[in-house]
C-alpha cells in the first residue's frame, strides 16, 4: 500500500480503527515483559540499583529525537510533497515527542541525584535535550496561537525543518562548550559498554516505548482528522444559514 | 536606483525616524547592563569575569526585542504584500530588510559595546576582542531571528511567541561568541577557533535565515 | 525486589513515567470522545460533509 493511498482521510480512518486495537495489545505485552526484565536487572556495578532508571531515561532520550525527525518528514511531506496528511502527522507527533523529552529529562534528573550528588548538572547530552524540549515547546506555542489550522501547520513545519538543522549544531556546540567547562567529566550516562543482561531489557522496554509512541500518534491523528471534519461541517452549516 | 538598494535605504531611514526604534536596542543594552550589578553586587572582580557574558546575553536580548520591527510595520501597512508580489526575489528583499535592521539595531550594539564593558571592568585588552566577536555574532543574531520574525507576522502574534523561537537556535552563537570572548581574556583556550565557528555561524545564517523566512512568509500569507 | 539506598528516586522516575504517559493517554481519549460527541451531534441535526452528499 503506496504511502498516497494513506492520503484519504476516511481509508486512513478506516485502517487506525483495524490496526490500533492490535498495537495497543503489542504495546501492552511488551511492556509487561519489559517491565519485569528491568525491575529484575541485575545491579550496575557503578550506580547500583539506580540504572533501573536507565529503562526510562534512554528510550525516552531516544523518542524525543525520533519525534523530531518525524516532524521533519512530516514537514517535507506537507512544503514539498503537498502530501494531505502530512501536517495532520507532524501535529500529532509534537505533543508526544514533547512528552517524551520531558520524561528524559525529570527521569535523568532524579538518576542525576544520587548518582551526581545533583539534581540538574549542565552535562552535554541533558543540555541538548533541553534546547530540544524549548524548541518542542516552540512548536507547540505555533499550534496553539494559530487561529486557521493549516497556517499553524505550515508555519509549524518550517519551524520543524529549521530546528532539524539547527539541533546537530546545538548538540556540538553544547558538547564543545561542555568539555570547555567540565574537562574532567567522567559521568557515563550509560557507561562506556553496557553488559548484556541489561541490555537486552533496556531493548525491549526502548521497542515498548516506540509501539506506545506509534499507538499515541496514529490516535492523535485521528482526533485531529475527526477535529478537522467538524471544524469544515460546521463551517458549511453557517454558509447554509446565510444562503 | 537598484531595487534592492532603495529598500535598503527605505528601511534605514524608516528605522531611525521618531518611532523607528533604530537606537532603542543600544538603550535597551545600556540599561541591562547597568541592572547588572544590581543582581549580582558591585564586586569588580566578579563583574570582569562574567562581563563578557552578560554584555553577549545583553546584546541577544536587545536584538530579539528589535525583531518583530522587522516585518510587522511592513505587514500592516500592507508593503509586505507589495514586496512579496515585486520582481526581485523575495529572499534577496527579506535578507536586504535584514541587513538594514542589523545596521539600525545591531551595528550600535557593537558600537557601544567598549563603553558597556569598562563598566563592566572588563580588561581593557580585551575589549577589542569582545567587541569583535559582537560585530561578528550579531549579524547571526539578526538573521536567525529573521526565521522566528517572519513565523510569527504570519500568525500574527509578536511579542514573547517571537521570542520564545528564536532563543533556543541562537543557542551555539551564543556558546561560541561568549567562548571566543573569553578566550581573548583569559586563554588557555585559544581565541581562533571559537571565533572561526561564530564566523561560519553568521555566514551560513546569512544564507539560510532569508531562505526559511521566505518560506514562511509565503506559506504563512497565501 | 531490593531497590538499594536509592528506592526513592527509582519510585520516583517510574512514577513521573507513568504519571506523563497516562496523562497523555487520557488526553487522547477524552479528546476522542469529544470530537465523536460533536459529530455525533451535527449528524443528527441533518449536517452532511460534501463527499457524503454527493452520494
Amino acid at each position: 500500500m503506496a504511502v498516497i493511498d494513506l492520503a484519504n482521510p476516511t481509508r486512513f480512518l478506516r485502517i487506525v480503527d483495524r490496526i490500533l486495537p492490535w498495537l495497543i495489545a503489542a504495546t501492552v505485552a511488551l511492556f509487561a515483559v519489559g517491565l519485569y526484565r528491568a525491575l529484575n536487572a541485575p545491579d550496575d556495578y557503578q550506580q547500583g540499583a539506580t540504572v533501573r532508571i536507565m529503562f526510562l531515561h534512554v528510550p525516552a532520550a531516544w523518542l524525543g529525537m525520533f519525534g523530531w525527525a518525524l516532524m521533519s518528514v512530516a514537514a517535507l511531506g506537507t512544503l514539498v510533497w503537498r502530501h494531505p496528511l502530512a501536517d495532520v502527522s507532524g501535529k500529532a507527533v509534537a505533543p508526544i515527542g514533547a512528552a517524551f523529552t520531558f520524561i528524559c529529562l525529570v527521569t535523568g534528573s532524579l538518576w542525576g541525584r544520587p548518582t551526581w550528588g545533583t539534581y540538574w548538572v549542565w552535562d552535554a547530552r541533558l543540555t541538548s535535550m533541553l534546547v530540544l524540549l524549548l524548541l518542542y515547546l516552540g512548536v507547540l506555542a505555533l499550534y496553539w496561537t494559530a487561529e486557521e489550522p493549516g497556517r499553524g501547520a505550515r508555519a509549524a513545519a518550517i519551524l520543524s525543518l529549521v530546528g532539524a538543522v539547527n539541533l546537530p549544531i546545538i548538540k556540538f556546540s553544547v558538547d564543545w562548550w561542555n568539555t570547555l567547562h567540565q574537562p574532567a567529566s567522567v559521568f557515563r550516562i550509560s557507561g562506556s559498554t553496557i553488559d548484556p543482561s541489561l541490555l537486552t531489557p533496556l531493548l525491549i522496554m526502548a521497542l515498548a516505548f516506540t509501539l506506545l509512541f506509534v499507538s499515541l500518534h496514529l490516535a492523535v491523528m485521528r482526533n485531529e482528522i475527526l477535529r478537522r471534519r467538524i471544524r469544515s461541517m460546521q463551517l458549511m452549516q453557517a454558509q447554509e444559514v446565510h444562503a | 536606483m537598484n531595487p534592492l538598494a532603495a529598500i535598503l535605504m527605505r528601511d534605514m531611514r524608516l528605522a531611525v525616524r521618531v518611532g523607528g526604534g533604530a537606537f532603542m536596542g543600544a538603550l535597551f543594552f545600556l540599561i541591562v547592563i547597568t541592572m547588572t550589578p544590581f543582581a549580582v553586587g558591585p564586586d569588580l572582580a566578579l563583574l570582569a569575569r562574567i562581563g563578557p557574558a552578560i554584555l553577549w546575553l545583553g546584546a541577544l536580548l536587545a536584538s530579539l526585542l528589535a525583531l518583530d520591527r522587522l516585518f510587522a510595520t511592513d505587514h500592516d501597512d500592507g508593503s509586505l504584500d507589495l514586496l512579496m508580489m515585486g520582481e526581485v526575489p523575495l529572499e534577496l528583499t527579506v535578507a536586504t530588510k535584514a541587513l538594514a535592521h542589523w545596521l539600525t539595531t545591531g551595528l550600535p550594539l557593537v558600537v557601544i559595546a567598549p563603553l558597556l564593558g569598562l563598566m563592566l571592568n572588563v580588561d581593557l585588552h580585551a575589549l577589542g576582542w569582545l567587541t569583535l566577536t559582537l560585530a561578528a555574532g550579531t549579524p547571526a543574531l539578526t538573521f536567525i531571528g529573521l526565521v522566528g520574525a517572519a513565523l510569527s507576522v504570519a500568525l500574527r502574534r509578536g511579542g514573547l511567541l517571537l521570542a520564545v523561537l528564536v532563543l533556543p537556535l541562537t543557542v551555539p552563537v551564543l556558546i561560541f561568541g561568549v567562548a571566543a570572548a573569553n578566550a581573548a581574556i583569559a586563554g588557555p583556550t585559544p581565541f581562533g577557533p571559537a571565533f572561526t565557528i561564530l564566523c561560519a555561524l553568521s555566514l551560513a545564517s546569512l544564507v539560510l535565515g532569508p531562505i526559511a523566512a521566505t518560506a514562511a512568509l509565503r506559506h504563512g500569507l497565501e | 525486589m531490593n531497590l538499594g539506598p536509592h528506592a526513592d528516586f527509582i519510585v520516583a522516575a517510574y512514577a513521573v513515567t507513568l504519571f506523563v504517559v497516562t496523562a497523555l493517554i487520557a488526553w487522547v481519549l477524552l479528546d476522542y470522545s469529544a470530537q465523536r460527541r460533536i459529530l455525533g451531534d451535527l449528524e443528527e441535526r441533518g449536517v452532511t460533509r460534501r463527499s457524503q452528499r454527493k452520494g
